[in-house]
């Protein structure tokens, strides 16, 4: 499977993942569709990222730096825009970016050169 | 009289043993070792200004037979174009009548050298694929080398691997019309009366001449019985497997080759050549994916070190997924506090 298309997979499946367990927030339980449709999506943008990454850098430790920095960041406007949840949010989020980070990079296929 | 001493008899002897290079465009630089049959020098190639090394036909040879057999070496050769098989260049007559060939100087060490200083054992897996890649294109050209042992193969300083000393090869099938080799059976099986019971030494590593030709410890029990009809590809597996023992498990290892391995080893080193795997890409393909962290087919492994080989391959994926459920644990029992 090619990089790009490896990270919005797994970006959307742990993001998936990562929504579902608000369920274990009894506060949060009304919002879960919104919860996980938002994880999604940041799951996604994240594994975009990396798999861009990857495809231009050739290096597990960078990889996971890189998913390190995106998760971080995406996780970071999320909690900002909730006005809280820092904690909760920031840690597992980043731990996603780091998972998709290693995978496009340990597991994704390089796609062949474009020719003329 | 006048005796001459000891010292001016070994010149004379050195002397008289250094080949005549007149008449050819090589220039004689050095002696480098001493084979079977042969000694191989180095020499400068005067045309093309390249260090050649040149094996000489060193025995007495009033039949012929001996440089008969050094001339099908080198056509053996000539046509095993492979990275890992070392090269021809030349062959040819010397003043004094004696036949060489010259080939590729390979600067390196021999396998079981070099592989004292390599201690990582995918390392040396990754260096006996490449010795089975070289010997699986032989036998797809329908040539057994029947004298793989450690000596014969060297590793170049860039990590290349060359399979040496095709003199025992033995054509098992034309794989290309070839006008110049008809004859070349015939020569082995000559080669096969040959009687030089001195170089038969047991286990000194030398290659035995005599009617069973090879190398104890890694020949086939059928090349040792001289069944030289039943010798096929599994023939070459098997030392194969004995030079794969001899890397997963060196004599001074303190710690046994895998399990997947040894089972590797066994079934390449089978007594009966049924039992061995039929050709050297099954082998290696075992090899292969004992270091991708596959099952291999030698070896029926059991639950647990299914579990284990799983872990291994998948490591770090699966510590990043425990780090992640272990994060999501902690964050919830920190939330509901």
């Amino acid at each position: 499977m090619n990089k790009v298309l490896l990270g919005i997979l797994l970006g959307a499946v742990l993001g998936a993942v990562d929504g579902g367990t608000a369920w274990f927030t009894p506060a949060a339980r009304t919002q879960m569709a919104g919860i996980i449709f938002g994880s999604t999506i940041k799951g996604i943008i994240a594994g975009v990222a990396a798999g861009f990454f990857a495809r231009k850098v050739n290096s597990v430790p960078l990889g996971i730096l890189f998913g390190l920095a995106v998760g971080f960041v995406l996780a970071f406007i999320v909690a900002y825009m909730q006005h809280g949840y820092y904690f909760e949010i920031l840690l597992p989020g980043s731990l996603v970016g780091v998972i998709v980070g290693y995978a496009t990079q340990r597991y994704g296929v390089a796609t062949a050169a474009a020719t003329r | 009289m006048k005796f001459l001493s000891n010292s001016a008899l070994e010149r004379l002897r050195a002397g008289a043993d250094t080949p005549d290079l007149g008449g050819t465009p090589y220039r004689l630089l050095e002696r480098v070792a001493r084979g079977g049959m042969g000694v191989v020098y180095a020499a400068e190639d005067t045309r093309l200004g390249r260090r050649v090394a040149l094996k000489v036909l060193d025995l007495p040879d009033a039949t012929g037979e001996l440089a008969a057999r050094l001339v099908r070496e080198a056509r053996v050769l000539a046509r095993l174009e492979h990275p890992g098989i070392v090269p021809v260049h030349d062959v040819g007559r010397l003043a004094d009548g004696r036949v060489f060939y010259a080939m590729k100087f390979v600067e390196g060490q021999r396998l079981d050298e070099h592989t004292a200083s390599v201690k990582s054992a995918p390392d040396r897996l990754r260096l006996f694929l490449r010795i089975c890649d070289a010997v699986a294109f032989a036998h797809a050209r329908g040539i057994l080398h029947r004298d793989l042992k450690p000596a014969n193969i060297m590793v170049g300083p860039f990590g290349e691997v060359l399979v040496m000393d095709w003199g025992l090869a033995k054509i098992i099938r034309e794989s290309e019309p070839d006008p110049g080799c008809g004859s070349e059976e015939t020569v082995v099986e000559l080669a096969r009366t040959e009687t030089r019971d001195e170089d038969s030494t047991e286990g000194s590593g030398r290659t035995a001449h005599g009617a069973v030709l090879g190398t104890p410890g890694y020949m086939s029990p059928e090349q040792a019985r001289g069944d030289v009809a039943r010798l096929d590809e599994r023939s070459d597996v098997y030392s194969l497997g004995a030079i794969l023992r001899q890397l997963v498990s060196p004599d001074n290892a303190s710690i046994a080759a895998p399990r997947p391995l040894a089972a590797i080893c066994a079934k390449a080193t089978a007594e009966n050549s049924a039992d061995r795997y039929a050709s050297v890409q099954e082998l290696s393909s075992d090899v292969s994916r004992y270091l991708d962290g596959l099952p291999v087919s030698a070896y029926r492994e059991t639950y647990l070190e299914r579990v284990g080989r799983f872990y291994r391959r998948y490591r770090v994926a699966i510590l990043l997924i425990a780090a992640y459920l272990v994060a999501r644990v902690l964050v919830l029992f920190l939330a509901r506090r």
